[in-house]
């Protein structure tokens, strides 16, 4: 794969840029170091990483929920969708950095301000792709499945859901990747346990390393769960795949 | 084999005519094409047929009684096949939406396959299949629901014109076998002469009926006979008439 390749290099140049500069590990530690003391400190992030995926897999679900619901409510009523899109789209101003502090607060250091921090950055992309999926059903095959009697539920039940899944997928990619760093955010600002109090608490130390070690973590379920999906997709729509093979 | 009577069926949206004072009728298993400049309104006749649009004035009847939600089938001009299903399950649809139980409806549909040329293909995909199969696919997703009289939309106007020339014998072999009655909108004035046992000539928007021309011609016809071309010089001359 040529993204590995350009990895590859760029860790290489790290490498050797820190050594030929004798750069101090507490400023920038080469890449060996960093794989070294995350090797040696693999509990802490263990045990670390254990709390993160469980905030993020409830924020998440909590997260595809309320899009679910607030996606499929939209699509059957055009005065709430005229009354909720823009209130959607004014959520997505709300800064996050600001209020994450705040909902710590409110709700302590609990699952609670997480999943609502996770909530908040995620039911967006989700819920945009459900409508605007939702409402890629062609006009002729709505008109079509209404001749055939369907009434309202009927035309969402057997065109203009399965129409949507493609858009739905596309959208919890998007989605599933804003979560864990959501979640890793979350925790930053305050949490008992988590990759996201554990880069805080060693950035307080200079350990430039261990922090860098929880990104390369971070980054490793990102993608985890990005690849998930894929299965799931393919598990879901199998004949989407196929078609675009075609195509 | 049922009797379909159209009568004065009148439609505007907004301040615009599109459908002024249309009549027609097909006799049991007769073919009746509605023929007529792009954009006359053709498709609003059909919409308002398949209960799609609420007609302003006129009465529908079916063997005398009123016409009701179940009286058409109707096949809209894409064959809009659903990817997410295999063709069987696609020919279903209409069973389906009826409250028929998947199974049940796919029982339906399976025995079809064979006389649309489609046996082998229940499990494939649409995208899988040819132009022309698609098409005949559309149409027996149409004919499985049982709906009285069928109506379709330029059913084979997307296609090539050998494909679609194949089409058309292929649809006239059914239809005798079947006896169904059909209506049919066509741009095609041979697809008309071969196919009808009446054409209906529709004006510029809005749409009125400028003639009805009978096809008397006895079956089985042959495509672009020297009896044909007289009848296809007719319709154009009515198509063209300021």
């Amino acid at each position: 794969m040529p993204s590995l390749v350009v990895v590859a290099v760029l860790v290489a140049v790290w490498q050797w840029a820190v050594t030929a500069f004798d750069v101090r590990p507490q400023v920038l530690p080469s890449p060996l170091r960093v794989v070294e003391q995350g090797w040696l400190f693999r509990d802490a992030l263990w045990t670390n990483t254990v709390p993160t995926l469980q905030v993020t897999a409830v924020g998440f679900a909590v997260s595809l929920v309320v899009a679910w619901a607030l996606a499929v409510v939209v699509d059957f009523s055009p005065w709430l969708r005229r009354a909720l899109l823009p209130l959607l789209v004014a959520s997505q101003t709300i800064p996050i950095i600001a209020i994450a502090p705040l909902l710590i607060i409110w709700f302590g250091f609990g699952l609670l301000p997480k999943v609502v921090v996770i909530a908040l950055v995620t039911f967006f992309p989700v819920a945009i792709g459900l409508v605007e999926g939702f409402s890629s059903a062609d006009r002729e095959a709505s008109n079509l499945v209404r001749s055939m009697g369907a009434d309202r539920w009927g035309e969402f039940r057997y065109l203009r859901l399965p129409a949507a899944m493609p858009s739905f997928f596309t959208s919890l990619r998007i989605g599933i990747t804003y979560a864990v760093t959501g979640a890793v955010f979350a925790e930053y600002v305050g949490a008992r346990a988590g990759l996201g109090i554990f880069m805080n608490l060693q950035k307080n130390s200079f350990r430039t390393d261990l922090v860098l070690a929880a990104v390369v973590v971070t980054a490793a379920i990102s993608v985890g769960l990005f690849g998930l999906t894929f299965l799931v997709q393919r598990l879901a729509m199998p004949w989407y795949a196929a078609e675009r093979r075609r195509a | 084999m049922r009797e379909v009577r159209v009568e004065g069926l009148s439609k505007r949206f907004g301040d615009r005519d599109v459908l002024v004072d249309v009549s027609l009728h097909a006799r049991p298993g007769e073919l009746v094409s509605v023929i007529g400049p792009s954009g006359c309104g053709k498709s609003t006749l059909f919409a308002a047929l398949a209960g799609l649009v609420e007609p302003d004035r006129g009465t529908v009847t079916v063997d005398g009684r009123p016409a009701t939600g179940t009286t058409f089938g109707y096949m809209p001009q894409k064959d809009l096949l659903f990817p997410w299903r295999t063709v069987l399950d696609n020919t279903a649809l209409g069973l389906e939406i009826a409250g028929v139980g998947r199974r049940a409806a796919r029982k339906r549909a399976e025995p079809l396959f064979e006389p649309f040329g489609l046996a082998g293909f229940e499990g494939s995909r649409p995208f899988e299949l040819s132009g022309g199969m698609r098409q005949r696919a559309a149409l027996l997703r149409t004919v499985v629901q049982d709906r009285d009289v069928l109506l379709l939309d330029e059913p084979f106007g997307a296609l090539d014109s050998l494909t679609r020339t194949g089409m058309q014998e292929w649809l006239e072999g059914m239809r005798s076998q079947f006896g169904w009655t059909v209506l049919l909108i066509t741009h095609d004035i041979r697809e008309a002469v071969y196919l009808s046992d009446r054409v209906v000539v529709l004006g510029p928007r809005p749409a009125r009926v400028r003639a009805v021309v009978e096809i008397d011609q006895p079956r089985p016809r042959e495509l672009a006979s020297a009896a044909a071309a007289a009848r296809e010089a007719e319709l154009l001359a009515l198509l063209r008439a300021e």
